[in-house]
């Protein structure tokens, strides 16, 4: 067997059929009919304009969340505390809306501050979990995920004490904005804003071009690929490392910061949605590539959304989507082991 | 409070130790032979599932626990075969093992969600169990809880004092050395990863069969406990008394978290309930700051007796992990 584009394609698709077959496996083990689960799903995602246009919504934090990502896997850190960074990028945002939304401003202008608010925020996440392995000599997984439950702790406490509701305070979040202060929906939709949608093509277009054209993108290489020979040849290692999470953390914030302002209107328990885990989880489909991200977490974000009417029109959970999404990636670092074995062991016949 | 409430209370604080304890032991024996397995936190709500299904349907604790470890060794197994057979990143496959146990326990589990199923009951040993305050502590327990006592002994007694825990350390700090004089490392290695994913495998059905009875899905609160296990793996420094400290340490912080609630109003439940974690971040600081560069560097500069001191205290906290963690072995 030859390395080819030909075999990896062979490969993915394999992923993909050896995932199907074992989701199959588990809708007939909860004694479901598989056909109708994959059809509501697809219906779900793709049935009509109204949730499409959801699919959309999901996948401009996904992507973000993503794109992030990929500065961090580029240096070999694995940012698994990029949950709490999109947390404290829409604490920030929340707080910096607060502040402002008495204040007469132009909405737009407060919006745009509001965004900024949570860049700062998810940075400083971020830095904080990359202080901690530069300086500590914490393990970034462990240090973010530390990090991950103190900002879920922050969060509850923000919305249980200062910023409840007026009478009784709840886990359905903070009181709402002012519609005012929407990010501005698209015409002819009821949750589609397009300026989110620019905020996440503009953000995969940036990481891909900082990755792959500029000097600090080949730096960055340089350090993921080999720390100690990048910092023999002169590269301040801790200073590129750092970057990365600073630029990772920005990206979660505006993730927050969408989730604020465009999705749910105010601050609620479980902001993050677990859109960074599953970012990491495209990262690692895309083979930590740029080009092909934003495709894949388009069809992540298609999966979820497709999966929520299940638990109504067939009484399955909606993890089904999480299981489907699991058994891929799973499938495809097989699928890649097992390639690189028959490539080198056809090596040492020839 | 009266004392003998109080007594009770400790006495739960040990036995809500117990899957941690369990969980802590599979992970340490698993690294201590080199292999890091992330997917913990998944692995354990889906044996906590799995286990109270068996349970369930069987009438049978026992074919529970089985299952439990069974589910433990299995996800394990993945883990070891995608790292050591197929050389792909254990962090990869274990995060995303993580993930996808989770998600699997919640979409199967959600028909069993709720039920009222058999659990263990608890087994007071007799005249023990009459000592005043140590008796109410300690020997008023479930099975599984003395089992987690003795069981630190023996993986204390197996890694430092028996031949083959030798070699175990020896294959996750120098593989090739152990190599060298006759070990089979990635045999062992699959041997110990699977063992200790049986053992960490118990936890599941010590929380649904006894800890927290039944299974409810996302709100079995179970969701994290994966992550913290692997925490006070390191905390434990990979060294079982110490594991069992940190895990003591964590079941009394979230103890004391509920007991304080009712004298801080104004603080939410779920606030006091994830207090241990920023501990848990200082002390993996503190576990780890001995090791950072700059730390070495700015303590050569302190006057000699000053530096002698704080190394010491740096030494007695720190702890280094497995030379070989998470590298694979090839023979070449």
């Amino acid at each position: 067997m030859r390395d080819s584009r030909a075999t990896r394609l062979l490969f993915k698709v394999g992923a993909i059929l050896f995932a199907l077959i074992v989701t199959t496996g588990v809708l007939f083990l909860a004694k479901a009919q598989p056909f109708a689960a994959y059809k509501y799903i697809t219906l779900g995602a793709l049935g009509s304009w109204d949730v499409v246009t959801n699919v959309f919504v999901s996948w401009v934090p996904l992507l973000l969340a993503t794109s992030g990502l990929l500065v961090t896997f580029t240096v070999g850190l694995w940012n698994i505390g990029i949950e709490g960074q999109i947390t404290l990028g829409a604490i920030f945002t929340t707080w910096a809306m607060r502040l402002l939304e008495h204040s007469g401003w132009n909405p737009t202008l407060i919006l745009m501050l509001a965004v900024l608010a949570g860049m700062l925020g998810g940075a400083l996440w971020a830095m904080l979990a990359g202080a901690l392995k530069t300086f500590g000599g914490v393990n970034e997984i462990f240090g973010g995920l530390g990090l991950n439950f103190v900002a879920t702790a922050l969060n509850i406490w923000l919305i249980f004490g200062p910023w409840k509701r007026p009478g009784v305070a709840s886990m359905s979040g903070t009181i709402p904005f002012d519609r005012s202060l929407w990010m501005p929906i698209a015409q002819g939709s009821s949750r589609l804003t397009p300026a989110t949608l620019v905020m996440a093509i503009v953000g995969i277009l940036v990481v891909y071009a900082m990755i792959e054209g500029t000097y600090f993108g080949l730096r960055l290489k340089a350090v993921g690929k080999n720390a100690r020979s990048a910092h023999i040849l002169g590269i301040p290692t801790w200073q590129y490392m750092m970057s990365s999470f600073a630029v990772c953390g920005i990206f979660a914030g505006v993730a927050g910061a969408v989730q604020v302002t465009a999705v749910y209107h105010r601050l609620i328990p479980s902001i993050s949605s677990g859109y960074g885990y599953l970012g990491l989880m495209v990262a690692m489909l895309v083979g930590y590539r740029a080009s092909l991200a934003a495709p894949v977490a388009l069809f992540f974000a298609a999966l979820n959304v497709g999966s929520i009417q299940l638990p109504i029109v067939l009484k399955l959970d909606s993890s089904l989507a999480g299981v489907l999404q699991g058994t891929l990636v799973l499938f495809v670092v097989l699928g890649q082991g097992v390639r690189s074995r028959i490539l080198k062991k056809t090596k040492v016949k020839s | 409070m009266n004392n003998s409430a109080l007594f009770v209370s400790l006495g739960g604080v040990l036995a809500s130790a117990a899957p941690v304890l369990f969980a802590v032991i599979g992970e340490t024996i698993s690294e201590r032979a080199g292999v890091l397995n992330l997917s913990m936190n998944g692995m354990i709500l889906l044996s906590a599932m799995g286990s109270f299904a068996v349970a369930l349907s069987t009438g049978s604790v026992v074919l529970g626990f089985l299952a439990g470890a069974l589910i433990g060794a299995l996800v394990s197994l993945v883990v070891v075969f995608a790292s050591l057979t197929l050389l792909q990143s254990q962090v990869a496959v274990g995060f995303v093992l993580a993930l996808l146990c989770r998600d699997l326990s919640y979409f199967l589990g959600s028909p069993i969600m709720g039920q009222v199923g058999p659990r263990i009951s608890q087994l007071p040993i007799p005249g023990l169990e009459q000592i005043p305050v140590l008796g109410t502590i300690l020997f008023r327990q479930d099975m599984m809880t003395y089992l987690s006592f003795i069981l630190v002994i023996l993986a204390w007694f197996f890694i430092f004092k028996t031949r083959p825990g030798l070699t175990l350390r020896g294959i996750g700090e120098r593989p090739a050395a152990a190599f060298v004089r006759g070990a089979n490392v990635n045999r062992l290695r699959y041997l110990y990863a699977v063992l200790g994913g049986a053992i960490a495998g118990l936890a599941g059905p010590i929380y649904s069969l006894s800890v927290k009875a039944g299974w409810k899905g996302t709100i079995s609160g179970l969701d994290g406990i994966g992550w913290i296990v692997l925490s006070i793996t390191i905390f434990g420094g990979w060294k079982p008394f110490r594991a069992a400290f940190g895990a003591y340490l964590f079941a009394f912080l979230q103890w004391l978290g509920l007991v304080l609630q009712p004298s801080l109003p104004s603080v939410p439940s779920q606030v006091l309930q994830v207090a241990p974690f920023p501990l848990m971040i200082l002390t993996l600081l503190f576990v780890n700051i001995g090791n950072a560069e700059w730390v070495e560097r700015s303590l050569a500069r302190l006057p000699e007796n000053v530096r002698r001191d704080i190394a010491k205290v740096l030494r007695a906290m720190n702890a280094t992990p497995p030379a070989a963690l998470g590298v694979p072995f090839e023979k070449e």
